[in-house]
């Protein structure tokens, strides 16, 4: 059992819990007690250290805005005003506090507001489906289009459509990039033939793709009343990001071992079978660390995507949090960045778990 | 007409003044059901030879026949052992094996399949490790299940480039049985590239040497006509073997030496001490 779970950690990714299962069990204490030291211990101290220095930083930033607050009062509307800021920014109220970096414990705040306002928003979320579910069931029946919840939408609404969009962009990336990329690596014709045109469109930027996805969305969903911001923002996502996995893919295509191209032909196996039973399982290693890097980068790309694209999600909510520039903006934003940091490792450790369970490893002898 | 027959083939590697025949003017035949080795210095065109005649490589000059007829590229009937093993590492044995035998055998049904899988893999002692990656297996056993991908599809020539080499005595001797076993049984025609002489009598009609590359040929032939089934300890006293033995090493040797007078012939070194000094970044310049 304890066995089990070890290995079951390792796999996905989370061995620094194996000490602590280990020592738990009282299994060779004093080893156990240093890895874990090692492990756990240095990664918390250090996640504190940086918890620290933000907060002192912070704390200088805000010490700065205070004073230049006060001066400006004074400069402006005299001594009585000046200690009127002074009281009123000590008092904590919110009309008067200084717009900076916000402190590690500003940050927590926000997220529990966030967190309080998605309950909030779901609360009537659910009230309204229950109110409009007689007459959307009316509606359905006669052949109309339901009517929605159109109110603002919480923040893990925006995490949500996120994901949603970083995943179809993910896939579009996948569906054009593999099988293009296995094209390319079997042929050395056809692979030095768009040599020229993926070398020069791989460092385009996501900016310049978006537009170029805009221009050409914006004419194509002329007459359709579909949410065309998705549309664009998913396309520029998976254009952005399939590049590795194009470069990937016919690079593991192409420098298959040749010892194993000749089984093949000792089997004289078809092409078809050379292929499927051959080729790809020897370049799924190379594939997939492709496709580790494109959901990586889509998700980075995505967000600066979704701030330019408009389209809901996290980048607009930052970009709304930016130009609402209300007291807990600030603290919002950062939340924000932590939530796409986690997020972004959390796709990765998926990526990497999936990898080991359908790639084979190189010998390690 | 020889089973397999080779006629003056010679075979070039590179372009250019890089080009070096490896083989030149070979000529060979085998007949049917004969078990022929070839012994050879390292490097010297075993595996290329053995490459011609699977077919997968062609000839620059001459022809490979097969059963008299010309051959054009890979074919089941000529199973090969390859040097490097070359299991597919994502596949277990079972199904590295199971591919071949589907390959060879397309009308079989699944569970008559699996039955001849579970048969060959049994004859090599692997059926515990059955389930096995190959990188769980050790190195004599990838060896074993490589012999058995190519013996498994029932091929009518069996090539076999070194296939015992990275092999400890003890097993090398019993899977030595086992090939002579399965080659007796069903007298298949067999070709073994060894560079172990007693490797070579031990299981050969016939040893063929080929001489040290480039422009490898082979030498003149030794029969065996030793009585099968050939046993290890008592060949050691048996006086026609040390005989053969004793010549076929000798004239191993003396070609051996004759590679090594001419590469000096080839570069006389002029009898001085290079002096070497210390140079910055650690880089020695003899220009
Ligand atoms: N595909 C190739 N391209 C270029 N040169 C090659 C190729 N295959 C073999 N050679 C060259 O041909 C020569 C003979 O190679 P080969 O593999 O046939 O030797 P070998 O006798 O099997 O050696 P070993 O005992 O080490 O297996 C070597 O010098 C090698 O560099
Ligand atoms: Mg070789």
């Amino acid at each position: 059992m304890k066995d089990r779970s070890i290995h079951i950690l390792n796999f996905v990714g989370l061995g620094f819990f194996e000490p602590a299962i280990r020592l738990a069990s009282g299994e060779e204490v004093k080893k156990n007690l240093i890895v874990l030291f090692k492990k756990v211990l240095l990664p918390i101290l250090s996640v504190g250290l940086f918890l620290i220095v933000w907060h002192s930083g912070a704390t200088y930033l805000y010490t700065i805005e205070k004073d230049a607050r006060i001066e400006k009062a004074l400069n402006d509307r005299g001594e009585a005003a000046a200690l009127e800021m002074k009281t009123c920014v000590e008092s904590g109220d919110i009309s008067c506090q200084p717009n900076t970096l916000p402190s590690p414990s500003q940050v927590w705040g926000a997220y529990k507001s966030l967190l309080m306002d998605h309950r909030v928003i779901a609360q009537k979320k659910a009230a309204f489906a229950e109110k409009v579910a007689a007459t959307n069931a009316q509606r359905e029946a006669q052949g109309l289009v339901a009517i929605k919840y159109t109110g603002r939408p919480s923040f893990v609404d925006q995490i949500l459509t996120s994901l949603k969009t970083v995943f179809a962009g993910f896939l579009l990336a996948f569906f054009i990039a593999v099988p293009i990329g296995i094209m390319l690596g079997l042929s050395p014709t056809l692979r030095s033939s768009v040599n020229w045109l993926i070398q020069i469109f791989k460092p385009v930027s996501p900016v310049v793709w978006l537009l170029l996805v805009f221009m050409i969305v914006k004419t194509l969903t002329k007459n359709s009343d579909s949410d065309s911001s998705f549309i664009i923002s998913f396309i520029s996502v998976g254009l952005c990001s399939m590049w590795a996995t194009l470069v990937n893919t016919s690079m593991g295509v192409s420098s298959v071992d040749k010892d194993y191209i000749n089984v093949a032909k000792v089997l004289q196996l078809n092409v078809g079978q050379k292929v499927f039973k051959i080729i790809l399982p020897s370049s799924f290693p190379l594939i997939f660390t492709g496709l580790r890097i494109t959901l990586s980068v889509a998700w980075m790309v995505l967000i600066a995507i979704e701030l330019l694209a408009q389209s809901p999600g996290l980048g607009s909510f930052v970009w709304e949090e930016f130009q609402n520039g209300a007291n807990d903006s600030n603290s919002k934003i950062i939340v924000a960045m932590f939530v796409i940091g986690i997020i972004g490792f959390l796709l990765d450790r998926i990526m990497l778990t999936i990898q080991k369970f359908v790639t084979f490893t190189e010998e390690t002898a | 007409m020889a089973y397999i027959e080779l006629r003056n083939v010679s075979k070039s590697f590179g372009v250019g003044k890089d080009r070096t025949q490896v083989l030149s003017n070979i000529n060979l035949e085998i007949e049917e059901g004969e078990f022929v080795a070839i012994v050879g210095f390292t490097g010297s065109g075993k595996t290329t030879l053995i490459n011609l005649i699977s077919g997968l490589m062609m000839p620059d000059e001459g022809e490979v026949l097969f059963k008299g007829e010309l051959v054009t590229g890979p074919s089941h009937e000529r199973g090969v052992i390859f040097q490097n093993y070359s299991l597919l590492p994502w596949l277990n044995v079972r199904n590295n094996v199971g591919m071949a035998v589907k390959e060879a055998f397309k009308k079989m049904i699944r569970k008559e399949r699996n039955k001849r899988v579970e048969e060959y893999v049994e004859m090599v002692n692997l059926l515990p490790a059955i389930n096995k990656l190959p990188k769980e297996l050790s190195g004599g056993m990838r060896q074993r299940v490589s012999v058995t991908r190519a013996l498994s599809m029932s091929p009518d020539v069996i090539l076999m480039d070194e296939p015992l080499s990275a092999l400890d005595a003890l097993t090398r001797g019993n899977l030595q049985q086992e090939i002579l076993k399965i080659w007796n049984k069903d007298k298949k025609t067999a070709l073994l590239i060894t560079n172990d002489v007693d490797e070579g009598i031990l299981m050969a009609d016939r040893i063929i040497p080929l001489k040290p590359g480039p422009k490898a040929t082979l030498g003149p032939e030794y029969e065996i006509n030793l009585e099968r089934p050939r046993d290890k300890t008592a060949l050691n006293h048996n006086e026609e073997y040390k005989k053969l033995r004793n010549s076929i090493i000798e004239y191993l040797i003396q070609i051996g030496e004759q590679r090594a007078s001419k590469k000096e012939n080839n570069y006389t070194l002029p009898d001085i001490k290079p002096v070497i000094k210390p140079t910055p970044f650690g880089r020695l310049n003899f220009g």
